[in-house]
């Protein structure tokens, strides 16, 4: 198993889960090191997006141990634990489609407290995302894909997270919001946001992460550094030929 | 005479009432997809609460609505706490029958409180009238028009401009992306649960001193009014649950200046059908709503059926057809006999319920429809008995099947509304249709059972015919469940879209579920109306509907001979430990709570 940092910030650790008798994950084990992005990749059920509900909490594994910033998640609510400094960018957006934009950019700051630093964030969030200044009082569900996209991130960024969860980010995109995708990705990490992202899209993927895993029917087979991936003739057969062939 | 602009008026008040009550409906269904039968309870509750303020503790007027605020959302929060949110990960049926258990409960503790009469519950305020135009309007009016117009602003307030409101709107849209942004839903349903308790509470204060009376039958009337709205409205809306609440109150109000008072509620029900056949999300459903709950898959509690050997069966059978050779007490035979009946009212739903996944609330309607139908022809007509009460079965499997065709595209809680609503209409129409079923009179005189030409008066004859009437159809069902089409049954259960997909028809296997269940309760309710000799149209009321299907649960839903098991339990073991009547319902409502809790699969286990 490759581990490239010493002190992980979120680490899953030989965790087993179900749904009902038939098991999803088995002995999974992830870390994510402070300040990376590390991206899950996969094709369809293998097991990545119950990943991403382990570590929010949404689905609870029957065995393993889930641990963020030394400690563990087990046991925690969803709630709780984006208290803890993880925000999600859920699949399809997920979107409150019947608030305006400006609610759900608002609703990403919900377990904060400090009323100014948060008006304050919104700005931010403007020039983060300049389009969606037109759009603050528009219904969400009435934007479009990629506009959906940035107010989902922009929804993320309001808690101030520590680490930001995405389950398929580019999913349903066009190439130039993809584009534009993966760039915000790569400057919120910058900022100092560790990123989680799971992806079909291995070439994309693995163009902006630092390390990557290969899950496959609930099993890890591949992991290291995104580039010695990118090169790997296996990661190449499986997922970046049948892609690029597209 | 009461002009126009009265009925307008008195519709629009009424309507007030009633969106109070929609409102919290509203809410609670947007949160979390649950109809909170058990709202009409709290409305019930918060009656009495204030006539426990206005007439023991003398309570001035805005205290009166504070104390009983206060009071019915305690119980809103408890129902919630410890009724509720136990059954989080249960099946999804499980909430519903729930919310209808506690509300039986809750009915039940308010009557053994408080007696079943009626009381009067003063209003507080003179009694002037005001003229207005050509009407009049009255402090009360204005008091109510007053508590819903303020309830809606604070609503308002509350959902645009607080944390917890916001949170409240962003699970209602989309419950998993809510929780991911730190919105704890466990609060959110306690603050709907409140909030929704209030209003209830407060609506049914103004209700008794409107109509400066309150007793316990205010209960399912108020439930039903309040999902006839919020389901007109378009369920988990809340403005629309609003305008549904003013247009159900006009409708009604008008429909009484026009053809009388016994035919408000038909208008209500009648609107609900109408409004589920032509729009089932509701007038006012967003772009966005979620198509009518895709109840499938995990609706019923998968389990294995307890397998019960054959030769065990058939001792169990032959130990009771030799019952009355042994002495027994003719009480021990008419209690059996009664658990005869109910165990073909209890097949008849299994089926509907369980086996085909259709969770009626209205079953009682069959066996009226049976009873009537043959009741009638051997009075009127003259025709045999034992044919009459198969006339009655065929009558109920026709009239049944025909009256819910038109929600056969419904799931889910939908199906239990329409059928909850059919139930209310045949028994409306019963009571208005004097010509034919002589109205609030009923038909007294109806002949004793008889097989070709013998009368079948002592009670082992009538124990024997019920007990091998219910055996044949049990014996048929069986064979049914194990046949291709009780397969195909299940499958448009478990997911009606594979279902179709295959190529199944769920019209047409719908339509063969309700024609046999129609045949098997209409039997019961024949040879009931024979046993009876006098039959009304509160005989088969609503309460024998949720202990058909508290039997049906018992033994576990779409369970042949967990039906019959179920019933012999629920009607003798009361009997056995003497328990007084007014406290039978109590206990049927908490076996109810115990079992969803507990063993949702029943005794014998789903089928």
């Amino acid at each position: 198993m490759t581990n490239p940092s010493p002190e992980p910030l979120l680490s899953l650790f030989n965790v087993n889960t179900f749904y009902g008798q038939a098991q999803v994950h088995f002995d999974l084990s992830i870390t994510v090191a402070r300040g990376h992005i590390v991206c899950l990749l996969g094709g369809n059920a293998s097991g990545k997006s119950t990943t991403m509900k382990i570590i929010l909490g949404l689905v609870k594994p029957r065995s393993g141990e889930v641990t963020f910033d030394g400690a563990s998640l087990i046991g925690l609510t969803t709630p709780q634990i984006v208290r803890r400094g993880i925000a999600s960018v859920p699949e399809a957006r997920r979107l409150f489609a019947d608030m305006s934009v400006r609610e759900n950019i608002l609703m990403g700051a919900f377990v904060r407290n400090d009323r100014e630093a948060v008006a304050l964030d919104l700005d931010r969030m403007l020039t983060l995302f300049p389009k969606l200044g037109q759009r603050l009082s528009q219904r969400a569900g009435s934007l479009s894909g990629g506009e959906q996209q940035m107010v989902a991130m922009a929804r993320a960024l309001m808690s101030r997270p520590r680490m930001i969860v995405m389950d398929e980010p580019t999913m349903g995109l066009s190439p130039l919001y993809v584009d534009r995708v993966l760039e915000l990705i790569r400057s919120i990490n910058q900022a100092g946001v560790s990123v989680f992202m799971v992806e079909q899209n291995a070439s994309l993927a693995l163009e902006i992460a630092h390390e990557a895993y290969v899950l496959q029917t609930g099993r890890i087979v591949l992991s290291g550094p995104a580039r010695a991936l990118k090169d790997d003739p296996r990661v190449r057969d499986a997922y970046l030929g049948g892609s690029e062939a597209a | 005479m009461s002009s126009w602009l009265d009925y307008t008026i008195n519709g629009l008040i009424v309507g007030n009432v009633y969106a109070l009550v929609a409102v919290g409906l509203a809410l609670i269904f947007g949160v979390s997809r649950l109809i909170n039968f058990a709202q009409g309870s709290i409305y019930l509750v918060g009656a009495y609460i204030g006539w426990v303020a206005v007439v023991r503790l003398h309570t001035p007027l805005p205290l009166t609505i504070i104390v009983v605020a206060a009071a019915a959302a305690m119980v809103g929060l408890i129902i919630e706490r410890f009724g509720l949110r136990p059954l989080q990960n249960s099946v999804r049926i499980a909430p519903l029958l729930a919310t209808i258990g506690i509300s039986f409960v809750l009915d039940q503790l308010v009557m053994l409180t408080f007696s079943p009469n009626p009381r009067a519950l003063p209003s507080q305020l003179p009694d002037v009238r005001f003229q207005l135009g050509g009407g009049t309007i009255g402090p009360l009016d204005l008091l109510i028009a007053g508590v819903g117009l303020t309830s809606a602003l604070l609503l308002f307030v509350f959902l645009r401009y607080t944390k917890l409101g916001w949170a409240v709107r962003a699970t209602a849209q989309d419950r998993d992306a809510a929780m991911q942004m730190g919105v704890d839903v466990n609060r959110v349903n306690q603050a709907v649960f409140g909030i929704a308790a209030a209003l209830g509470g407060v609506s049914g204060m103004l209700v008794g001193m409107y109509y400066n009376q309150i007793d316990t039958a205010m209960s399912l009337q108020a439930t039903l009014k309040g999902v006839v709205a919020e389901v007109v409205g378009g369920a988990g809306n809340v403005p629309g649950a609003v305008i549904g609440s003013l247009l159900l109150g006009l409708v009604e109000s008008y429909g009484v200046a026009v053809f009388g008072t016994s035919y408000r509620n038909l208008f209500a029900f009648l609107l609900l059908v109408v409004v589920l056949v032509l729009r089932p999300s509701g007038l006012f459903a967003s772009a966005r709503q979620a198509p009518p709950e895709p109840l499938t898959g995990t609706f019923i509690a998968p389990s294995r059926p307890v397998r019960i050997p054959r030769w065990a069966l058939l001792v169990a059978a032959a130990a009771f057809a030799v019952l009355p050779f042994f002495p027994v007490s003719s009480y021990v035979l008419q209690t059996l006999i009664n658990a005869w009946l109910l165990g073909m009212l209890a097949l008849s739903l299994t089926l509907v319920a369980g086996t085909m996944g259709q969770v009626s609330l209205g079953h009682a309607a069959l066996l009226a429809i049976g009873a009537y139908t043959s009741a009638l022809l051997s009075l009127t007509l003259a025709v045999p008995v034992g044919l009459a009460v198969i006339g009655g079965g065929l009558m109920s499997a026709a009239l049944g099947t025909l009256l819910i065709s038109p929600s056969f595209r419904l799931r889910g809680h939908y199906v239990s509304i329409a059928t909850l609503a059919i139930g209310e209409i045949v028994s409306l129409v019963i009571l208005n249709w004097e010509s034919v079923t002589r109205g609030p009179i009923g038909i007294s005189g109806i002949p004793p059972l008889s097989l070709f030409g013998y009368d079948l008066i002592s009670p082992f004859s009538v124990y024997w015919f019920s007990f091998a009437v219910m055996l044949v159809l049990a014996l048929l069902q069986g064979r049914l469940l194990g046949s291709h089409l009780g397969r195909s049954f299940r499958a448009i259960r478990d997911d009606d879209i594979a279902a179709r997909a295959y190529g199944l028809s769920l019209n047409r296997y719908k339509s063969l579920a309700f024609i046999f269940g129609g045949f098997a309760a209409g039997v019961s309710g024949g040879i009931a109306a024979h046993l009876y000799s006098y039959i009304n149209h509160e005989t088969f009321n609503t309460q024998q509907s949720i202990l058909a299907l508290t039997v049906v649960i018992l033994g576990g839903l779409g369970n042949v001979v967990g039906a019959i098991v179920g019933s012999v339990a629920l009607v003798g073991l009361p009997e056995l430990f003497r328990i007084a009547a007014e406290y039978r319902i109590l206990i049927y409502g908490i076996v109810l709570l115990l079992l969803v809790r507990f063993r949702p699969q029943g005794l014998l286990g789903t089928i």
